[in-house]
């Protein structure tokens, strides 16, 4: 009996994370909350058990997260026992910069790309494990397992590192570091019927609820908190919706759905036709986008 | 069809089961610009159904305003890569694919074919366990088709699908199909490639024929269709019938009670109670646990593992292994050697310097690796063995390799995992170069080093001091060989047992084959770091004054003496002062281009990075800075007080 596809793609991702722990002085976990987020925990715990894991998670908060997502954070670090560290731009905070009045790229900039610099240069992690797949998006294709950033976060596409085997170069500079991405070669539909095969907890957010949403532009937000400014003759209405990825609550897209269990969630998900990212108000613009935000140091 | 909405909407926990016994396939595509790759690829996944509707409507915009097909879908457009690759028409480097269908999830590396991208194919090719050749049916075998094969054989890629395409644009004529087939057997035969590794298929990516339905109008083809053939190849076998072997990526030791090894199986099988070998010490044991956790926290042992698994093993006996060691089947261990035959394929913009040390990675494990000029490379269109001097980008040789300390190790040919590695240029951390291990020249356990009774500490001793090189370098004209003999002379008075290597001397004798390339001046610094290395030995204070312009190089010396006993003394003199002094008169004549690799005007000088010993000769004399000098020695302890 061959291994499994998802035998080997959780063998390819333990092996990856050892490496790194193995050759590198401060390896960090990028925990976004996030379904690919509590698969990649799920598999280091495997890859470091018995022992405990060799490295802190670190979540950049924006202050616009969903509620539940926070909560689910905090619970989630608790129970496992896990070193967490919550970085916030206090900048942004002081200059309120949010959203509404800054509009998404202003925010995501400030608030995500700038945090996540602040949070790396402040604790001096030399390598970042993020949950970034392959499948979701063109230059992401190409991207290596080991992606090599500059002291000051940039990512060089046309200079990337050859990756052939399993066999990784970790070497790098004072100041330099690497974004380490262990499922690469997932796919969505892998994640999910790894979180059904091993019951991996996920946020209830993922699940079909009654939820007050308004519709923007053709887009479901949910109202998850008073910030939210409501337009004229704005009245959020309950809906059952979920959501398909997690993020700022304001920049991310409900849909309506009546999954309100996983098998329902992977169901609707192989039947329809939407890609994920659609959900996602940040990657509408032209699709060389998410390349240019990767040079400038997002993840 | 791959996604059966049926099944997904009446039995969604049927479907799953069924999806989650898939095993996994990964291929390679080989191609050349416009024989239809992209569009393969691109409708593979069309059919797969994993083009989302977004996507689709962004695809059909696209293919409206760049497409090559009218108003027909362009399928190659869904593969194309990062925004500027796209402006230019062509893919570059390696992207990765993904598709399943309800028996194998795949991924598909794709990666151009010209010959500037050989390094990219190989990289690709490394994971693969199958390689589809395009072929278009107007041209035949072609010259880059050769290149591709003699690339994925290289790289021990088992299983070849020949893909004959466009096959719509010559009738769907069987002859030429045959043709074609005959012609391809014949090339695969001289290059070793045995036929039964090889399934040949008609087809037309743009039309579908024989994708993933069969092709109406070619019925004279009875052979499966392409997707049905990368549904049903035999794999994984192999790695598992191989001996065991797991080199060690990480000791796992969370408390006194747990000792664990952990690693990727990278062939063969374990069972609990079987007998290993840890190499490179050969120490044995036998398998206590094979740790593989369930759901985080709780504990499920397995009884065996196979290649492609990662585990932690714990053993009954407390034998020392650390990262990097291999523990092997204790039955059919690999072999231990520091002397090798390789392949290499140069990836590195900089080309090789023979004599020079790189760093080597083979499975978990860093040693370093002194490279030999090459035996010989590979013209990839002919398959000529050529002579050379060095390798540049992309080129593939046979070389020797010489390593610090011996390692585990098996032929490519007999088990990839253990037989590749990667090598790193220690000044710029880039991957240069990937490699094969051929065979061992000679043995770990042939080597005997003379244990001498009569030793360097035996020698030192005598002479009642401490032996250390003392490395003078900077510009030509900087008053490195001055400060060394006004240096000399002091010690020399102070009853020190010295000798100098001094470049004009050296360059005279021992080096006179040497001229001023990169390669001839690495050589040269290799030369003089082992004779200085001799020296010291000796028990003697080794002056050395070399203009030694490359910074790895100069750590090349440091490390074959040995931190403690070197001291790197940078003679800080301006270029224009320097040039100013041109004592030799050979700035003029170099300015003049009558010398040629001239350090400082044509030729770089890279200065220290972290110098023990840094010496400015614009404000001090040759004796003062000999004082400087013996000061420092003195702090250091390498000199009494
Ligand atoms: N007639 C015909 N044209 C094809 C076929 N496959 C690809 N093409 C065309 O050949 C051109 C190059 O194809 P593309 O997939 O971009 O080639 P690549 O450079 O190998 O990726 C395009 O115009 C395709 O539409 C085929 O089977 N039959």
């Amino acid at each position: 009996m061959p291994l499994t596809h998802l035998q080997r793609l959780e063998a390819e991702s333990i092996h990856i994370m050892r490496e790194v722990v193995a050759e590198v002085e401060r390896p960090v976990m990028l925990y976004s909350i996030g379904k690919d987020s509590a698969v990649m925990l799920h598999i280091a715990q495997k890859a470091f058990f018995p022992g405990p894991l060799p490295f802190p998670l670190l979540h950049v908060d924006t202050t616009w997260k969903f509620r539940e997502m926070i909560s689910f954070r905090d619970n989630l670090a608790k129970e496992l026992g896990v070193d967490l560290i919550v970085h916030i731009n206090e900048d942004g905070v002081k200059q309120n910069v949010n959203p509404f009045s800054h509009g998404s790229a202003v925010h995501t900039d400030i608030m995500k790309t700038q945090a996540l610099k602040q949070a790396l240069d402040h604790h001096g992690f030399d390598a970042a494990f993020g949950g970034a797949r392959r499948d979701e998006e063109k230059s992401r294709a190409k991207e290596r397992i080991f992606s090599f950033r500059t002291a000051q976060h940039r990512w060089d596409p046309k200079n990337q590192r050859p990756e052939p085997w399993a066999l990784y170069n970790a070497r790098m500079h004072e100041g330099e570091s690497i974004r380490v991405f262990p499922l690469s070669n997932w796919t969505e539909l892998d994640i999910w019927q790894y979180i059904y095969l091993e019951n991996i907890p996920i946020v209830p957010l993922y699940y079909a609820a009654k939820r007050p949403v308004v519709e923007r532009g053709g887009t479901l937000i949910m109202v998850d908190d008073e910030r939210m400014p409501l337009h004229e003759g704005e009245v959020p209405v309950e809906k059952m919706v979920r959501f398909r990825t997690l993020g700022c609550y304001p920049l991310t897209g409900a849909i309506e759905s009546g999954a309100d269990s996983l098998i329902a969630i992977i169901q609707e998900m192989l039947l329809t036709t939407q890609s994920e990212r659609q959900g996602r108000v940040i990657d509408h613009d032209q699709s060389a986008s998410m390349e240019k935000k990767k040079q400038e140091g997002y993840f | 069809m791959a996604h059966k909405s049926d099944l997904i909407a009446e039995d969604i926990e049927g479907y799953l089961r069924a999806h989650e016994t898939k095993s996994l396939l990964r291929f390679i595509t080989c191609g050349s610009v416009d024989d239809g790759k992209s569009t393969l690829i691109g409708r593979l996944l069309y059919e797969s159904k994993l083009v989302f509707e977004d996507h689709l409507a962004a695809l059909e915009a696209d293919s409206k305003k760049v497409g090559t097909q009218g108003d027909q879908l362009d399928f190659a457009l869904l593969v194309d890569g990062l925004a500027a690759e796209r402006e230019q028409g062509i893919t570059i480097d390696v992207a990765y694919r993904f598709f399943s269908t309800e028996y194998r999830k795949f991924i598909v590396a794709d990666t151009p074919g010209h010959e500037q991208y050989t390094r990219n194919m190989a990289t690709g090719a490394s994971t693969a366990d199958l390689a589809v050749l395009m072929i278009d049916a107007r041209k035949g075998v072609l010259t880059q088709t050769r290149r591709h094969s003699y690339i994925v054989n290289l790289l021990g890629v088992r299983h070849l699908v020949l893909a004959v395409n466009k096959m719509d644009l010559v009738d769907y004529s069987k002859d030429r199909f045959d043709e074609i087939v005959e012609d391809y057997l014949a090339f695969a035969d001289q290059i070793g490639i045995s036929r039964d590794r090889i399934v040949s298929i008609p087809m037309s990516a743009l039309a579908g024929d024989n994708i993933t339905e069969r092709s109406a109008t070619m019925d004279w083809y009875f052979g499966a269709t392409l997707m049905a053939h990368l549904e049903s190849v035999e794999i994984d076998r192999d790695d598992e019938t191989l001996p065991f072997r797991m080199p060690v990526q990480w000791v796992n030791r969370p408390n006194l009670d747990f000792r664990g090894f952990s690693g990727l199986v990278g062939s063969g099988t374990i069972r609990v109670g079987d007998d290993i070998r840890a190499l490179p010490s050969g120490k044995t044991s036998t398998v206590k646990r094979i740790v593989l956790p369930g759901r985080p926290g709780e504990e499920s042992d397995l009884k065996e593992a196979v290649a492609h698994q990662s585990v932690t093993l714990t053993l009954s006996d407390e034998i020392d292994i650390s990262r990097g060691d291999v523990i092997c089947a204790a039955s059919e261990p690999a072999e231990v050697a520091d002397q090798f035959r390789a392949t290499l394929l140069w990836m590195d913009g900089d080309d090789m310097l023979p004599g020079r040390t790189y760093l080597m990675k083979t499975g978990a494990k860093t040693v370093q690796a002194t490279v030999a000029a090459p035996r010989h490379v590979i013209d990839v269109n002919s398959l000529e063995k050529l002579a050379a001097k060095t390798m540049t980008l992309n080129a593939i040789g046979s070389c020797n390799l010489a390593l610090d300390q011996a390692i585990a190790f098996d032929p490519y040919g007999d088990n990839r995992y253990m037989g590749s590695f990667i090598l790193i240029d220690r000044m710029t951390n880039r991957t240069v170069a990937m490699g094969f291990l051929k065979f061992a020249l000679r043995r770990a356990s042939n080597i005997h080093r003379q244990a001498l009774d009569v030793n360097e500490a035996a020698r030192a001793e005598q002479k009642g001091q401490r032996p250390v090189v003392l490395w003078f370098t900077g510009l030509s004209g900087s008053g490195k060989s001055t400060i060394a003999n006004a240096l000399e002379k002091r010690l020399f008075a102070m009853g020190r047992h010295t000798m100098i290597l001094d470049g004009d001397n050296v360059r005279h004798g021992l080096n006179r084959d040497l001229g001023f390339t990169e390669a001839d001046r690495v050589e040269n610094i290799r030369r003089v770091a082992e004779v200085s290395g001799l020296m010291v030995e000796a028990g003697l204070i080794t002056l050395v004054s070399f203009i030694s312009p490359f910074r790895s190089e100069r750590d090349m010396a440091r490390e074959r003496i040995g931190d403690g006993q070197f001291f790197e003394i940078y003679v800080n003199t301006p270029l224009a002062v320097a040039e100013d002094r041109d004592v030799k008169g050979l700035y003029k004549k170099a300015r003049a281009g009558e010398i040629k690799n001239f350090t400082g005007i044509d030729s770089p000088y890279e200065p220290p990075e972290n110098p023990e010993i840094v010496i400015d000769t614009v404000d001090q004399s040759p004796e003062e800075a000999a004082e400087q000098i013996i000061a420092i020695l003195k702090d250091q302890g390498v000199l009494p007080e």
